[in-house]
């Protein structure tokens, strides 16, 4: 298990003071705190061996090299692929997504073909294929979820077919928690031939994740919800599929030899990276990924299973409460949406900051999930390796002077 | 001052629990605009009757925060019997309430009003205030226009 008290201590965010309260940080779904090691080694970069990559030979230039490519070594360690190569570093996950529609998206979309994608996707994991689909005049198609917000694997089975190319999915719900078959799904979709793109968002983060185990195509991830910094995303595709697709960006970097008149690209995965990339920042999300590791994403993964079978409990037992997503933990990630009866989730939120208590509430970028629960949005409270019960306790605490300061009582 | 002292004050709350002219208008003269805040997600549809130079009937369907739904409560109340002129002016003086700080800004005979200067100390809650506010002006400009559905948001 997770020493958390020790844990707590490398976040220097943690002692700040927000109105008038220690801060109680549950929005870590939208973004995670970072480490001190995470801060410090942004510094370090910059004030010791600041210098661009891939070019020049003087020192400093190999030393940021081989801090930048040994952070693709450790992606492919953390998520179990075989090659380093398959590693690609974008913005964020949005940009991964963006990546591989605009290109394998492209290539692959005829007028008539299918994307498959489940309710819960996020508009990142959405937009994009929603947009090629409209462009390529292809159709997409949404499987079922149960009525506790789990995926309907029976609807995937009953939905894939032979013109079904893309299965765009999320592996674990920014809003329900859910977590999805998504192995199960790869084995269908490869069935009749469709490639699974994950959308590892919530879920590398939180779980051990291989990509050997799902046996998924593509797999994308932010590493500012991993204890990283904002700004670097991964994009993690078979080799095979990589080496096929075309680039998004054409510029330095990208290329092997240039003419006025041609080019020849780069090797994969440099043929996705123009441009001066955020080299600060990789370097940085390495040292969160240490974090992680020596954590043991086990432990994590043990420690926001115990959490959220507390928070089960304690939901439960506020008058009103509705509460989204699967009520087992073996099934749910620590992502906790609900509602209280007669309380905006706007209102919830800014009474709970009154306490010092951070959590998200709206859409969660997730408006089409929202017309099926047919809401206007959810009060979301989210965990992470520096979360305690006692946390919890002061939201519950919070959520109670809510319902008082706005709930509705009938005969006022 | 406590945060119920300074944006729940008891006005909102009574509007927020018992909002006037909620609900759907119909008829041939009535015109529907939906107004939309991308930063939550609320929606809202706004229903005008403008007769004569005069708004004759005015109702908001939402599901909105507590100041979005008491902003849209008052606003109703206030301009409801109103010449499409005055309206005008209500609007401009409420605006430059929220968005400029003007203590003094709105009409006493709409002090009801004055409840949502509050929310002036909460950046992200003055979206929600002035929604249906925005949607209303996009209204009239549909009423003068002759047109009769329309979508706007704040941002
Ligand atoms: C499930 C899911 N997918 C995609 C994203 C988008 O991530 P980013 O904003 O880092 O691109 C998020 C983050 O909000 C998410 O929760």
């Amino acid at each position: 298990m997770l020493d958390v008290a020790r844990v707590r201590k490398d976040f220097p965010i943690l002692d700040r003071i927000v109105n008038g309260r220690p801060l109680v940080y549950l929005d870590s779904a939208a973004t995670s705190q970072k480490p001190q090691c995470v801060i410090d080694s942004i510094t370090d970069y910059y004030s010791r061996y600041n210098s661009n990559i891939h070019r020049g030979i003087h020192s400093l230039g190999e030393e940021a090299t081989a801090a930048y490519e040994g952070v693709r070594e450790k992606v492919c360690n953390f998520i179990k692929a075989t090659s380093a190569r398959e590693v690609i570093f974008t913005r964020n996950t949005t940009e991964a997504v963006n990546l591989v529609a605009s290109t394998y998206g492209r290539q692959h979309i005829l007028a008539g073909d299918e994307i498959l994608l489940t309710p819960l996707e996020h508009h990142s994991n959405l937009i994009p294929w929603q947009t090629l689909a409209k462009e390529r005049d292809a159709k997409l198609v949404y499987c079922d979820v149960t009525e506790d917000g789990k995926v309907d694997v029976e609807s995937v089975k009953r939905l894939i077919n032979s013109r079904t190319r893309i299965v765009a999915v999320t592996l674990t719900s920014n809003v329900l928690g859910t977590i999805v078959p998504v192995a199960e799904i790869c084995t269908i979709a490869h069935a009749s031939g469709a490639v699974v793109f994950v959308d590892g968002a919530q879920a590398v983060p939180h779980l051990p994740v291989s990509v050997q185990d799902l046996q998924c195509d593509f797999l994308a991830f932010s590493m500012h919800k991993m204890l990283g910094p904002t700004g670097v995303g991964i994009l993690w595709g078979k080799a095979e599929i990589l080496e096929e697709m075309p680039p998004q960006m054409y510029g330095g970097n990208m290329i092997n030899s240039v003419w006025r008149d041609r080019v020849i690209l780069n090797q994969v995965p440099w043929r996705f990276e123009a441009g001066t990339p955020n080299i600060a920042d990789v370097i940085a999300s390495g040292v969160a990924l240490d974090y992680l590791q020596a954590l043991g994403m086990n432990n994590v993964r043990a420690h926001e299973k115990q959490l959220s079978q507390y928070a089960l409990a304690q939901f439960s037992k506020i008058p009103g409460i509705k509460l989204y997503g699967p009520s087992t933990v073996e099934d749910r990630a620590g992502v906790f949406s609900f509602n209280l009866s007669g309380v905006h989730p706007h209102d919830v939120g800014q009474i709970v900051n009154e306490e010092g208590i951070a959590i998200r509430v709206g859409h969660h970028c997730c408006q089409p999930l929202m017309r099926d629960l047919d809401i206007s949005g959810t009060a979301r409270a989210s965990f992470y390796v520096y979360t305690t019960e006692e946390e919890i306790d002061l939201l519950i605490g919070a959520l109670d002077k809510a319902r008082k300061v706005l709930g509705h009582v009938a005969c006022r | 001052m406590s945060l119920a002292d300074e944006l729940y004050r008891e006005t909102i709350l009574d509007h927020y629990h018992n909002p006037r002219n909620q609900g759907v208008l119909e008829g041939p003269s009535i015109l529907s605009v939906e107004g939309v805040n991308p930063l939550c997600g609320d929606e809202l549809i706004l229903y005008l009757d403008v007769k004569d130079g005069k708004v004759e009937g005015i109702s908001i369907k939402s599901r909105g925060c507590s100041i979005n739904t008491a902003s849209s409560s008052m606003m109703t109340e206030a301009v409801k019997g109103l010449p499409v002129e005055r309206v005008e002016e209500l609007i401009d003086a409420f605006k430059n309430m929220m968005l400029k700080g003007e203590q003094t800004a709105v009409p006493e005979e709409f002090e009801d009003l004055e409840a949502l200067q509050g929310v002036k100390k909460y950046p992200v809650r003055i979206k929600c205030a002035l929604l249906p506010w925005n949607t209303l002006i996009e209204a009239l400009h549909s009423a003068a226009s002759g047109e009769t559905a329309k979508a706007i948001s704040t941002e």
